[in-house]
């Protein structure tokens, strides 16, 4: 749990990430506050899906610091040297953090129900039957509580991502990252997806770091927008102030190629 | 005056002598493939270990196994282990030798369950037993049975090299009908089409499985 209000939800001290010899974050340095919700924009390959997957421990970072409600998560500075931090504590901070995805990834062997209550029963657990009970609500919540039996194969891209989104929040994460969860939908059913998640920004106090195309969702659900570009952040502002009269001219061209 | 080329007397005589084998021959399928099975994923999990000391001997090993006929691997664990039947012996030689294909069927079925189901565990914290046990396994297994089925069939049809350790099934029945009575020909095809008989219909169903996978 956060020491108190001013410790920043997320921290990352000159983050250097490299895949080969392409250097994706160069020393980045940015945080979030608790309850913020931060969209990071910019071009692809600006680094912003590999920021939510080295909070995920997906990615580990090549130099740096990431840190979590103030603690050190993967790495920390011991004797003046940059040391991996072990799994186990790794794994205690990790379950702070939720995170859904551009391809669902639900487990496809499991049924909606089970998908959810996995992780609460066998990370946290939970008594079964009040990781059910829990389920259930936050089916109703995402408007899918018929589908609780099915499995997700069943579903479609719209109804798999908000078992997804469920599935993140049964972990009752203070931090949730969105990696473009509505990229891999038909239109018509992205409305859905945005609508649960607005709720979920409504009426939670989660800090969100989202990275999406959605330019209108950002705008209403975000606090804080990020431009990235070559691994660094080059602007950032309210939602207002980047989309109508944004100053780098690097956000003046990709908010007018998107837009 | 010469004896008729096909008597269908013995064709009938050999019957009963040849179910009682085929009784052993399909024990020892049946023995030898759960072996295979676990043995199998035992060492296709361990392969992915990223420990040197590990993959590295287990390797050289299934290579080894791989690389010598199993005839040969019989009459060597029948020589080294006098202490026990000689259709354990088979039994276990022809599991643990069927074990390093089906390691790579294993291997393959582990290989195609997507990153994002990975990626996933890892996001809600799962522990490693979890995402093995109840993540990963359960969809790669689905997509081994084929496999599993067609190393069966292949076993099946292999088990007449228990001739070589003296075990009696189908087809050491049948040399010994034939041994007995000079009556070879009839013994040998009989035999043939009781394998033909219970490995083609299994085929089928294998195919059948895998169309309903794909």
């Amino acid at each position: 749990m956060p020491e108190n209000d001013t410790t920043p939800a997320i921290q990352f001290q000159g983050v250097i990430k490299q895949f080969g010899h392409n250097t994706v974050l160069d020393g980045l340095d940015f945080s979030v506050a608790q309850g913020d919700r931060v969209t990071l924009i910019g071009p692809s390959g600006s680094g912003k899906t590999t920021i939510l997957r080295l909070l995920m421990t997906l990615e580990e970072a090549d130099g740096g610091l990431v840190f979590v409600d103030g603690e050190p998560y993967t790495h920390e500075m011991r004797g003046g040297k940059r040391v991996p931090i072990p799994e186990k504590r790794r794994s205690l901070v990790r379950r702070r953090v939720g995170m859904v995805f551009q391809q669902f990834n639900l487990f496809p062997n499991m049924t909606v129900l089970e998908n959810i209550i996995e992780a609460p029963i066998h990370v946290l657990g939970k008594p079964k039957a009040e990781a059910i009970a829990d389920a259930e609500a936050l089916l109703d919540q995402v408007g899918l509580a018929e589908k609780r039996d099915e499995r997700p194969t069943r579903l479609s891209g719209g109804q798999q991502q908000r078992v997804a989104i469920a599935r993140a929040l049964a972990m009752e994460p203070d931090i949730l990252l969105l990696d473009e969860v509505t990229s891999a939908l038909d239109p018509e059913l992205v409305a859905d997806v945005l609508g649960v998640l607005r709720n979920i920004a409504e009426t939670t106090d989660i800090t969100m770091l989202i990275v999406t195309h959605e330019m209108q969702f950002a705008r209403e659900v975000s606090n804080r927008v990020l431009m990235f570009d070559g691994g660094k952040i080059i602007e950032e502002a309210d939602p207002e102030t980047i989309f109508t009269s944004p100053t780098h001219e690097r956000t003046q061209e990709f908010l007018r190629a998107i837009l | 005056m010469n004896e008729a080329a096909w008597s269908w007397a013995h064709a009938a005589a050999v019957l009963p002598e040849l179910l009682v084998g085929l009784r052993i021959t399909i024990l020892a399928t049946v023995v030898g493939m759960v072996i295979a099975s676990v043995l199998g994923l035992v060492v296709a999990v361990v392969r992915r270990s990223s420990l040197r000391v590990v993959t590295m001997p287990i390797g050289f090993l299934v290579e080894f196994i791989r690389s010598t006929p199993l005839l040969v691997q019989l009459v060597f664990a029948n020589l080294l282990f006098t202490q026990f039947p000689s259709l354990a012996i088979g039994c276990v030689v022809l599991g643990i030798h069927y074990a390093t294909y089906m390691s790579e069927v294993y291997r393959a079925g582990i290989d195609a369950v997507p990153k994002g189901q990975w990626e996933a565990a890892i996001a809600l914290d799962l522990p490693r037993s979890r995402t093995w046990g109840a993540v990963v396994l359960p969809q790669a297994i689905r997509n081994t049975l084929p496999g599993l089925g067609n190393y069966a069939i292949s076993m099946f049809k292999e088990t007449p090299y228990l001739f070589a350790i003296a075990v009696v099934e189908m087809y050491t029945a049948a040399q010994q009908y034939g041994a007995g009575t000079f009556r070879y020909i009839e013994a040998i095809t009989m035999a043939g089409l009781l394998f033909l008989l219970l490995s083609y219909p299994t085929s089928l169903l294998v195919r059948r499985l895998e169309n309903r996978l794909a």
